[in-house]
């Protein structure tokens, strides 16, 4: 075998040597044998000539060597290339036309993959990620801690079970400048149980947990160490502000590390046990406070069904023994890295979804390659021909079209690939959200170019086969004899024809799906969201970060309203906890006036919660339906025992039947507090535009004297001019106050960020598939012209109009372009029903949609025919008849 | 002429050209006239067969070539048998008595 290895490297490499060695033999054999015949007593020309027929030609006899010798298969090859690439250079025009339809066709699929990859097939970036799961409920991914702490101790599968909470920005003072930053804050055996090293310094550790705020350390990450600390090694054991209270920096998180969800990079870690101390709220003494997320990595050797039933064997506990709060708890595993399933459910439809339409994008631009290889061919013919006549075998020809089409295929996917590489490192750097630090990491692996050079060697497969019909039956004696232009029947069905049909199919799928998909945009922009953004300015402040607390925090509230709707120009101003359709929103269950037994299984609904001031209604542009607003006097009332509430036309009609019961009703909620419902307001959004309507409860926000504020102010000035009198007049109140002030639309872009997301991509793939039908459609009909243009001259002279030449030359390609419109029209209304998890209120039975569709493939043919047709219109009969 | 077997198997071909540079090193018309001789003229191997086997044999190992002067004084390339191409021999050998052996008894049952 190495002997075997050397020799293909010495042909390879040394190939003119190794000729020259077989030329010598051969010549040395040569005269061997004329001696020989001399020997017999022949005269010496008569013995050479004796001796060359023996030896069945020199040549001969070198080609049958050379066809054993090693590495022979690459040499055809290399010589293959050198010709493909000679002939490619040769028509540029159509070279660069392939090339660009297959780098845009895997490019797409490049970027889409490489999305797919980083989002749902790789695990994420910690060591053995494979077997890290997130534990779940059925629907909200949150535990509570008891759970969380159960769940830990009993389990029986999990090496570790780790728990996070991901909060809200918390205020951070390093000493001068008090700045923002989102912290997750995690149980102590969290970097223990994910299997990360510190990079500087020590992680706390489940043994630095002695109870509630016990453990006031902070580790940073290491863009945050590099970004506020300059990377300072010092930093070790110094202490900042957290929310004005005080902890030690222990160490620095490594680089590589970004926490466990995908899209949230956390800029510091906290203990859990402090969050007490970080939000001045003890939201770990309750079982049905759930804000946790939990992680767990498997033992060895267990598999994931395993592990559900040993959770679920532990939910059998939990809901026997804490049945007011855990009846029927459940668990199930997901993938970490987008919130459980709560992200990762839709984010896997759409990108599977994505996916196969980039997919079709690869496949139309594969039908699109293989009719112009196909037409190629047919323009080949003579040389095909020529070299069959002169003995070269038809498997020599293929693999001489299959190679050139490789070429071609290799190069567009290089070319793609470098473009979608680019694409992928900008989407990478992306913050689509101006506040909220949320980034894509869909850096492109070796997966990726994987995934590339395969697309790239099956495409130029794909559409490299389609000729092969046509040489296996060319009978060059026929081609040479009538000419390559020889007429093949333009009435009968060809490859090609079917090609295209399949190419204008496939487009008109993407192009549907994409108008779906932006017509949902643009339905879910205009819908009601139970409140008007237009004129609205927002003030988001954090009164704890400020240093309020208990009921300084209520008095600050008023004292700020009021200051605001002082200012010239506001209409109205109302405060709220938080905003509907913003990242937050608190939900819980409510209960019947007369049930006593607080389980879950007896709730009434699952009702959203906001804690709101009387002037937010006007403010916000909220209608009242009945009833009356919440008024500051309400208060007064022992509020304790029976709280004043506004609810939304959902609330009342799934928990009183209907708006006139409502008024005046009671409901009970959680912690067993009674509320009488005062108001019904219209139904609005609240988590997300494509949600079922929800219930709401809107209560007064001197219940609740929470930190978060957000006030809501409108007003008919421009809005840069309305910011610097609030911050004016807030500042004069307390110059430490930190505001965010921006208008709502802005706030709106979390809501709208999925279905922009999903029109922009869905837009970028029907353009393609609009521009792959518009090459395919002029490709055809420009070949169909030019090779029946002396045709169309003979008409003209004998008196055709201009309808008739059209008719002629460009009727065969529209008639292909319809079928394929109201095929693709059909496929692509089935297919859509995907697209409505993700976009608001897709559906493609929108007369819009349809007639877009349509117009859309009408203008797709006029552009493709435009000059194929002008090409027709000016056939010239004596021009035409003298070039032949 | 036309009688004569030319068309070989390629296997018995190997066989035969391993027996012929047995002997001597060999070139490539020698070992054609060594075919001929041992098989008493019932062969005659063509060169359009021959020096496509012995390139083959000579990647394989089986054999080794040099250039050297003939009895006439005239260069020519000898092919000689290594040690890998001995036991190449004894396995062919073996095989093909194996083969006749066969053959004989089904040919005889009949």
């Amino acid at each position: 075998m190495p002997g075997r290895i050397v020799s293909l490297f010495r042909n390879l490499l040394r190939r003119n040597s190794v000729e020259q060695a077989l030329n010598d033999e051969l010549q040395s054999s040569v005269e061997l044998l004329t001696e020989e015949k001399i020997e017999e007593g022949l005269p010496p020309s008569e013995a050479r000539r004796r001796a060359l027929i023996e030896l069945g030609g020199v040549e001969q006899v070198r080609t049958k060597v050379a066809e054993i010798r090693s590495g022979r298969l690459l040499e055809d090859f290399a010589a293959d290339l050198r010709f493909a690439f000679r002939t490619l250079k040769k028509s540029p025009g159509f070279a660069l036309t392939a090339i660009v339809t297959l780098a845009l066709g895997i490019g797409a699929n490049a970027v889409v993959f490489s999305v797919l990859n980083a989002l749902i097939l790789r695990p994420i970036n910690v060591p053995k990620g494979e077997n890290l799961y997130t534990v779940q409920p059925p629907g909200p991914p949150t535990l509570s801690y008891l759970d969380y702490v159960d769940l830990r101790d009993r389990n029986r599968t999990f090496e570790g079970l780790a728990a996070y909470h991901i909060s809200g920005a918390v205020g951070v003072d390093t000493g001068g400048n008090p700045s923002t930053a989102w912290p997750c804050m995690a149980s102590g055996n969290y970097f223990d149980v994910l299997g990360i090293q510190p990079y500087l310094g020590r992680f706390f550790h489940a043994s630095d947990e002695k109870g509630i705020n016990s453990a006031p350390y902070v580790v940073l990450s290491y863009e945050y160490w590099h970004g506020h600390f300059h990377d300072d090694a010092s930093v070790l054991g110094r202490t900042v502000g957290i929310n004005k209270n005080q902890f030690t920096i222990i160490g620095v998180a490594p680089p590589t590390f970004r926490g466990t969800e995908l899209f949230f990079a956390p800029a510091i870690w906290i203990p859990l046990v402090e969050q007490p101390t970080v939000e001045d709220y003890n939201g770990l003494q309750f079982r049905s406070m759930h804000n946790l997320f939990v992680v767990g990595r498997l033992r060895p050797r267990v598999a994931p069904t395993q592990a559900v039933a040993d959770l679920n064997a532990v939910g059998a506990w939990l809901s026997k023994t804490y049945p007011a709060d855990d009846e029927g708890i459940q668990f199930k595993l997901a993938h970490p890295g987008l919130l459980g399933d709560a992200v990762g459910a839709p984010a896997r439809r759409f990108m599977a979804g994505l996916m196969l339409l980039a997919g079709l994008i690869l496949l139309a631009a594969c039908a699109n390659l293989g009719s112009l290889f196909a037409a190629r061919a047919a323009d080949r013919a003579r040389e095909m021909a020529l070299r069959l006549a002169l003995g070269s075998r038809r498997g020599r020809i293929l693999r001489q079209l299959l190679t050139e089409a490789l070429l071609v295929s290799l190069a567009g996917g290089a070319i793609g690939l470098s473009g979608s590489v680019g694409i992928l490192n900008v989407l990478s750097t992306w913050h689509p959200l101006s506040d909220i630090p949320i980034s894509v990491p869909v850096n492109p692996d070796l997966r990726t170019y994987v995934v590339a050079l395969l697309l790239a060697v099956v495409s130029a497969l794909l559409f490299g086969v389609v000729p092969v019909r046509q040489v296996l039956r060319a009978d060059p004696w026929q081609v040479i004899r009538s000419g390559a232009s020889g007429a093949r029947g333009m009435g009968r069905i060809t490859l090609r024809d079917l090609l295209l049909v399949v190419q204008v199919a496939i487009c008109a799928v993407l192009v549907t799906s994409s108008l779906v998909a932006v017509r949902g945009l643009v339905r879910s922009l205009q819908s009601n969201f139970g409140f008007l953004p237009q004129n609205v300015t927002l003030v988001e402040t954090n009164l704890r970060m400020a240093g309020y607390a208990g009921n300084h925090i209520s008095e600050m509230q008023r004292r700020m309203l009021d200051a605001v709707s002082s200012i010239p120009g506001v209409s109205a101003v109302g405060y709220a906890d938080e905003l509907p359709l913003s990242l937050g929103g608190d939900d819980d269950f409510v209960y019947s006036d007369n049930v006593t037994d607080f389980r879950p299984t007896n709730y009434a609904a699952d009702s959203m919660f906001y804690y709101i001031s009387p002037g937010y209604l006007d403010a916000a542009g909220t209608r009242l339906l009945a009833g009356r607003n919440l008024t500051l006097n309400d208060e007064h009332d022992d509020f304790k025992v029976l709280r004043k509430v506004l609810v939304n036309r959902q609330f009342a009609l799934r928990v009183f039947g209907s708006v006139d019961k409502a008024i005046g009703g009671h409901f009970k909620y959680w912690g067993g507090f009674r509320a009488e419902v005062v108001g019904v307001v219209e139904d609005g959004k609240y988590r997300t535009l494509t949600e079922d309507q929800q219930p709401a409860a809107f209560f007064s926000f001197l219940q609740l004297n929470g930190s978060p504020t957000c006030l809501v102010v409108r007003s008919g000035r421009n809005p840069g001019e309305i910011a610097g009198a609030l911050e004016a007049a807030l500042h004069g109140l307390d110059s430490g106050l930190p505001l965010t002030i921006k208008p709502w639309s802005a706030e709106l872009d979390w809501a709208l960020f999925a279905p922009r997301v999903a029109a922009v991509a869905l837009g970028v793939l029907g353009l393609l598939g609009a521009m792959l039908a518009v090459t395919g459609v002029f490709g055809l009909a420009s070949y169909v012209v030019s090779r029946r243009l002396r045709e169309l001259g003979i008409r003209v002279a004998l008196g055709a109009g201009k309808r008739e030449v059209l008719r002629t030359s460009l009727g065969h390609a529209c008639s292909l372009l319809l079928i394929g419109s109201v095929a693709g029209l059909a496929l692509g209304v089935a297919a859509s029903r995907v697209l409505s998890h993700i976009v608001y209120q897709a559906t493609p039975k929108d007369p819009m949609v349809l007639g877009g569709v349509v117009a859309a493939m009408f203008l797709i043919g006029l552009v493709a025919s435009w000059i194929p047709a002008r090409r027709a219109l000016a056939a010239d009969p004596l021009l035409l008849l003298r070039e032949e | 002429m036309s009688e004569k077997r030319t068309d070989l198997l390629r296997g018995t071909l190997d066989l035969l050209i391993l027996r012929a540079l047995n002997l001597e090193p060999l070139h490539g018309v020698g070992i054609s006239r060594r075919i001929t001789q041992i098989t008493k003229g019932a062969f005659e191997v063509s060169f359009g067969s021959l020096f496509p086997s012995l390139h083959r044999m000579e990647e394989k190992g089986w054999v080794e070539a040099e250039w050297r002067a003939s009895e006439n004084n005239r260069r020519a390339k000898y092919y000689r048998l290594t040690a890998l191409g001995r036991a190449q021999l004894k396995a062919e050998e073996r095989e093909w008595n194996q083969v006749v052996k066969i053959m004989t008894a089904a040919v005889e049952s009949a």
